[in-house]
Formats: C-alpha cells, structure tokens, sequence
C-alpha cells in the first residue's frame, strides 16, 4: 500500500443507528488523506449511507444478528468502498428504478440506487463471500 | 442530529441539526405528524443546519409533503446549501417542493 493510502475495515451489526458512525469515520479517514472536501459533504456520505441502508434492511433482512462489513480504500487516485451483507445478492440493473417520473415521483421509496448510481463514478454489485455492493469515487 | 420545531403564527418550523437519514426519519416523521394531529397545516423545513439527506430523509419529506396536502396543508423548504439543492435537483424533487432561499421568504410565502 503507498504511504498516501488509508484502509479501513469495519463489521457492524445489521442495525441502522450504527450507519452515521461509520459515515464519520470514513469521512475523518478521507479528509487525513486530502480527499476532496465537496466529495465528502454529500457524494460519499450518501452513497455509503444507502449501500450500508440496503445492506442493513434488505440484504441481512434487518436482522441484528447477521453482520454487515465494510472495507475503505482511499488512495492518490480513488476512494473505493465494499459493503457486504449476507443476502443472496440482487440484480442491480433492474432494481434501479428511475424515481423522476410522474408515476414515481411522488413515491416514499425508491430512490436509493438512483442516487448512488449518480453520485459516484462506479457501481457494481456481486457475490462473494456474500453480498457485495463496491463503489468508486474518483479524486477528480 | 436532532429536530427543533417552533411555532410561529401558526407555522410549524421544524429546524434539522445534522443528517436526515434512514436512522432518524421516523423521529422526524412522528414529531411533524403529532404537529398535524394538533391541527397544524403548514409547515416549514428549516435546512440551515442540515448535513446531508438520504433517500430515506427524501421519502419522508415526500410522504409529509402528501399528507399535509391531503389535508389542506402545505409543506416548504427552506436554506438548501449547494450540496441539498444537487440532491433535490437530481431526484427532481425540487418540482414538487416549493423551496425558498431564506426561512422568512419561506415564512412570507405560506
């Protein structure tokens, strides 16, 4: 690992109040290793908030007895984050729903994927070891 | 993170302080709601002091959005930063929203 990276590595019980805590501390990561600041005021917040959301409620079922983990790696290029859940796994394209239309605007839910597919430069979704949703945020 | 709501001139101004996210919208959705049990029909996000939202945070905005219309209310904005009105913008929830500038432009526009 270069001297400029940070790593972190992280097990949470599926519960929704442990999701802010591990938000900042990413953040705090991130800003020691100089990643943009506007990067970190809503693209990684929120993005690491829904993936640590889907993963809580829908992958792991909201069961606090199963586990989530998330791995950090911020580098001089790349911020780069896995949540991992013990869900089954899901089609990430056809659960993106578009949430502008008429029909769909004014609905409580479904926006979520929405928003992590426009907030960070990649997504991708796969099994291994459970499921696993990996996002990339690019320094530039 | 915590939500303040006053009372001015029957206007309900719910300050958020921090992040509104999945962990706390139920808190925010209960307090606006018993705001609306006791007869309250407009009311006013005060976003001065808000970190970021997540989609959650929208869902209950839109959900309070429906049921204070459904009963003759009104629900508005006020003091997105740069970062909250990208958001609005990319869900295009800020065509469903009426959003003001300041909290008094939102206040005179009830």
């Amino acid at each position: 690992m270069p001297q400029s990276a940070f790593a972190l590595e992280r097990s949470i019980p599926s519960d929704v109040q442990y999701i802010e805590g591990i938000v900042a501390e990413v953040a705090a990561g991130c800003a020691t290793f100089d990643f943009p600041s506007h990067l970190m005021s809503l693209n990684v917040p929120v993005a690491l908030t829904e993936a640590l959301a889907n993963a809580i409620l829908r992958g792991n079922g909201d069961d606090r007895e199963k586990t989530v983990r998330i791995r950090v790696r911020v580098d001089d290029v790349q911020l780069v984050v896995e949540v991992v859940d013990e869900g089954k796994g899901f089609d990430l394209a056809a659960c993106t729903r578009d949430p502008t239309t008429p029909d769909r605007l004014e609905l409580e839910d479904g926006r979520g994927l929405f928003l992590m597919q426009r907030l960070v430069d990649r997504l991708e979704q796969y099994v291994d070891g459970g499921n696993v949703v990996r996002f990339t945020v690019r320094r530039t | 993170m915590s939500f303040t709501i006053r009372k001015q001139n029957g206007i309900a101004i719910v300050e958020v302080e921090g992040q509104l996210i999945v962990g706390n919208r139920q808190e925010l959705k209960q307090k606006v709601l018993d705001e609306v049990e006791s007869g309250t029909r407009k009311v006013l996000m005060d976003f001065a002091r808000t970190g970021y939202i997540d989609s959650s945070g929208l869902g209950v905005l839109v959900s309070l959005a429906k049921t204070l219309r459904d009963d003759g209310g009104e629900l508005r904005l006020a003091n997105l930063n740069d970062d909250l009105r990208t958001l609005f913008e990319l869900t295009k929830l800020d065509t469903l929203f009426p959003i003001a500038e300041t909290r008094e432009r939102a206040l005179e526009s009830f």
